[in-house]
């Protein structure tokens, strides 16, 4: 049983319709690359399954169906969504933003083991723990939402545009993490991407979305193989 | 050259509401006694501050919680320059205006920089104040006691009693500022004030030149309010203090508004009523008063509720104002407008409009 | 001008502290609100009202229960608390998305409801309130304190205190401080943000109650009570910054001790002028520095 399936998905902003109808699933454990152009429908997708967006269709986590659920109840079953612009809330300080992660959790002295961990993941900080998160640099705040992200210890983390305004060392690094992270912890990603370069290398399988549609699904190997597939869909 | 469908429909149906409501001004005191043509005078009042708040908050958006305090400037011009100066009364109703109009202005200087809820903030302070204010100065405005000035009576040749004088009087003046209100917003102005309702930013770019309009708006919509005032200090026999122009007032007055639909005239007659309707617990629109209404509570709850008692009023008014809030954003002018556009659409155009 | 002493300003700082005390309690509750709903609640005095007059059934009033002060005084708040909440629920939650204007008719008819309701029930001839401290003085080096003004001042910065402890060190402030600061971001963390701002509802009222529950010994119990105090709790919180508590807090001292000063030695400012004090406060911050002392956001300028 695939960890998380959407069927027919249909969602719309207003009276304009941004998905016709998405289907696929994600198998537990393994890492699923987004891919497409700009307003294929790919930020819409990821917000039709946090329920942040007004959608139709089926869309089941772990077999029980999340479509009518609201988005706090989904996040507490497991599924963590890291939005567009990264969710930090300036206002408060990266400790504070932290302390947000394991909001729902109860296992305390747990969750001092693992805010030490990403802490040494990710010293930069570490160095600015009691800063407000409005004040970090791009960087700092899309290493702040993955951690944050993690304490969640989420089922299924999924990403939205994680690379936007980074510079390449640090989107390296990002997705290196991500990638260790489901190797080690069985960790299942989801990533929107519009480098679908570095997505396809991390991922191991990808869907393309063309205006609100899958046309194309399957392992990156593959979509990286096939040079006619590269150039009309990925751009490159 | 093509023409929008249903406009000249629209335009049609306006001037034949417009002869009839002009028909039934007219006329109704025929079927009024001595008592409500004194009452319907006080709707006519009301009717003239909505037309200039709708001006202000309608048209251009800006909220403003304190035209109380306009009105008590022109009721207060009007008892000083006649019990103090012996200025005629009726010539004291203009002057409260231009008074009233000018303390517009001096509020739209502070007022230029705020919107929204700041505006409605600033303006609530105003409305708190006020009766502070005037307590300040007895020697000018009789302080807590109030100030009277000589009872107005109707001009012998007319033969009517007191009551109906007021009655036209308010009602000529009111139709009088319902027409300038419409030739005001039939053309630039009334563009430009729209455009800057619907975004501030927007109506920059287009030329309007922001400062200008907002003052403009505040002092034509104080002015109004000025006259609204001189004609209550006249029509509450010739008696103001500062209770009679207190924050209810100005929270009633934007109730009004609110209901007659913003940014729409036709449905400030049923704000007016509305005020008349909520303040005065006997008066009755279409032969149901408040004090009725509290009856069916009576008879429906098993309960033994005195629609006289001390507070009742309020709260019916609270309890009615929360619900109309919550079912009916856009007020009764929004209701009116889409019905009338409907069916003139109907009437001019064939098959479906186009939207 | 009165002749200045010393001892006079001292007494009078206290005493302008005290009142301050009054008006902090109200202007935070405000702030509240503000932050976590984006409602400016022109009822908020209203709410103070009627905690209070709950407050006078349960103590005073010779045809109620006549409890012990504080045990009363505690009562009411919750009895606040859950007002609060449930007023949130019914009468705010229905027009969230609404323009400005309909969500500020809604708090005026929520004021003038108020207000007739207390008047209908508990009629509109003041009453006298019981104070929780006594109104001995106390002379200290010379200087005369009012043991109540010292009390009321120590209530409530053990209410801020508390409320400070709540924010910053549970769970449930810290999820309250995350929802006023993004409502989409806090419930993609599993924050039930509807639930946050019912308690920002809730804490308000109690906060409301305490400032009632500290005027009405001086100024008594009536329907009209607190609609000079809430003009006065506005101009703290616009002076402090409408998002900022610490602001509301500050402005209110602030505000309570110039406004007692004022009323002292410049004979203008008298009684009722200082109203007109208050308006003026709130027209100059709004027009000269709209964020206030400690705020944030602009106000919008085009």
């Amino acid at each position: 049983m695939p960890l998380l399936e959407l069927h027919d998905v249909h969602a719309r902003y207003g009276e304009t319709r941004a998905l016709h109808g998405v289907s696929f699933s994600i198998e537990e454990g393994s890492t699923l690359a987004l891919l497409g152009a700009n307003g294929a429908g790919k930020t819409t997708t990821l917000r039709a399954i946090s329920s942040t967006v007004r959608k139709t269709g089926e869309i089941t986590f772990e077999g029980r169906s999340i479509a009518r659920k609201s988005t706090e109840a989904i996040a507490r079953l497991g599924v963590t969504h890291v939005p567009q612009g990264r969710g930090i809330i300036g206002d408060l300080t990266v400790e504070d933003n932290l302390r947000l992660g394991a909001y729902t959790r109860r296992d305390r002295a747990v969750v001092k083991a693992d805010t030490a961990r990403i802490l040494e993941q990710f010293p930069r900080l570490a160095e600015r723990y009691g800063q407000a998160a409005g004040t970090l640099s791009g960087g700092e705040q899309q290493m702040l939402a993955l951690g944050r992200a993690l304490l969640q210890r989420p089922r299924l983390v999924m990403l939205d545009e994680p690379s936007l305004g980074l510079a390449p060392l640090v989107v390296r690094e990002i997705f290196d993490t991500l990638e260790r992270l489901n190797r080690e912890e069985g960790l299942t990603v989801l990533v929107v991407e519009q480098d679908a370069a570095i997505a396809l290398r991390t991922c191991r399988d990808a869907c393309v979305l063309e205006v609100g549609r899958v046309v194309l699904s399957g392992p990156s190997e593959e979509l990286r193989a096939d040079e006619s597939i590269r150039k009309a869909y990925l751009g490159y | 050259m093509t023409t929008v469908p249903g406009l000249r429909g629209r335009a049609a149906a306006s001037a034949i509401s417009a002869a009839l409501f002009v028909a039934l001004v007219a006329l109704l005191p025929l079927v009024l006694d001595d008592f409500e043509a004194s009452q319907y005078a006080y709707v006519a009042i009301y009717f003239i501050a909505i037309c200039g708040l709708n001006i202000l908050t309608g048209y251009t958006g800006q909220i403003s919680l304190g035209h109380g305090a306009f009105m008590a400037v022109g009721g207060y011009t009007t008892a000083i320059l006649a019990a103090k100066a012996g200025v005629p009364y009726l010539l004291t109703i203009p002057l409260a205006g231009i008074v009233a109009g000018v303390a517009g202005l001096l509020l739209a200087v502070p007022a230029l920089r705020l919107s929204g809820l700041y505006l409605a903030l600033a303006t609530f302070g105003v409305a708190l104040a006020t009766p502070a204010l005037i307590k300040k100065y007895p020697d000018l405005t009789g302080g807590s006691t109030g100030l009277s000035f000589d009872l107005v009576s109707a001009p012998s040749w007319l033969g009517l009693s007191t009551n109906d004088w007021f009655y036209y009087l308010t009602w000529t003046i009111a139709l009088c500022s319902l027409a300038a209100a419409w030739l005001l917003l039939r053309g630039r102005t009334g563009r430009a004030f729209r455009a800057v309702r619907d975004s501030e930013v927007a109506a920059v770019s287009f030329g309007v030149h922001l400062p200008t309009y907002k003052m403009l708006a505040f002092s034509v919509s104080a002015f109004y309010a000025g006259i609204a005032g001189a004609l209550f200090a006249i029509v509450n026999l010739s008696y103001v203090s500062p209770e009679t122009f207190a924050l209810r007032l100005s929270v009633y007055l934007v109730v009004g508004t609110v209901a007659a639909g913003l940014g729409s005239l036709w449905g400030i007659v049923f704000g007016a009523l509305l005020i008349e309707w909520l303040t005065v617990p006997s008066f009755e629109v279409a032969t149901v008063s408040r004090t009725d209404l509290v009856d069916i509570v009576n008879a429906v709850a098993r309960t033994s509720i005195d629609p006289q008692a001390l507070g009742i009023s309020d709260f019916v008014f609270g309890a009615v104002l929360i619900g109309v809030m919550l079912l009916l954003p856009t007020g009764a002018g929004g209701l009116l407008r889409r019905g009338v556009t409907a069916l003139t659409d109907r009437l001019y155009t064939r098959g479906r409009p186009t939207s | 001008m009165l002749a200045f002493t010393w001892t006079d300003f001292a007494q009078q700082v206290v005493s302008g502290l005290a009142t301050g005390s009054i008006y902090a309690s109200l202007a935070l509750a405000i702030v509240i609100i503000y932050r976590s709903t984006g409602v400016i609640n022109f009822a908020q005095g209203e709410m103070a009202m009627f905690s209070t007059f709950i407050a006078w059934w349960l103590i005073a009033d010779p045809g109620g229960p006549e409890l012990h002060l504080w045990i009363g005084f505690a009562l009411t708040l919750a009895i606040s608390f859950a007002g609060g909440v449930a007023l949130e629920r019914l009468v705010i939650r229905p027009v969230e998305g609404a323009p400005v204007l309909t969500i500020v008719m809604v708090t005026l008819g929520l004021g003038i409801a108020l207000f007739g309701l207390a008047a209908w029930i508990w009629g509109a001839d003041t009453k006298r309130f019981p104070s929780a401290f006594s109104t001995r003085t106390v002379d200290l080096g010379g200087v005369i304190f009012s043991i109540q003004d010292v009390g009321f001042i120590a209530v409530t910065f053990a209410a801020v205190f508390c409320l400070w402890l709540f924010f910053r060190y549970t769970k449930v402030g810290l999820g309250l401080r995350a929802a006023a600061g993004s409502r989409d971001a806090s419930r993609l963390l599993g924050v039930r943000v509807s639930w946050m701002l019912a308690l920002a509802w809730g804490l308000a009222a109690m906060l409301g109650a305490l400032s009632g529950v500290m005027a009405a010994p001086t100024i008594f119990l009536d329907p009209n009570m607190m609609r000079g105090v809430l003009l006065y709790a506005f101009a703290a919180a616009v002076l402090g910054g409408l998002d900022s508590p610490i602001g509301a807090v500050v402005g209110g001292l602030v505000l309570g001790v110039t406004l007692n000063l004022l009323g002292t030695y410049v004979s203008f400012f008298g009684g009722e002028m200082r109203l007109v004090g208050g308006l003026v406060v709130i027209l100059g911050v709004l027009y000269f520095r709209p964020a206030g002392l400690f705020g944030k956001t602009a106000v919008r300028r085009v």
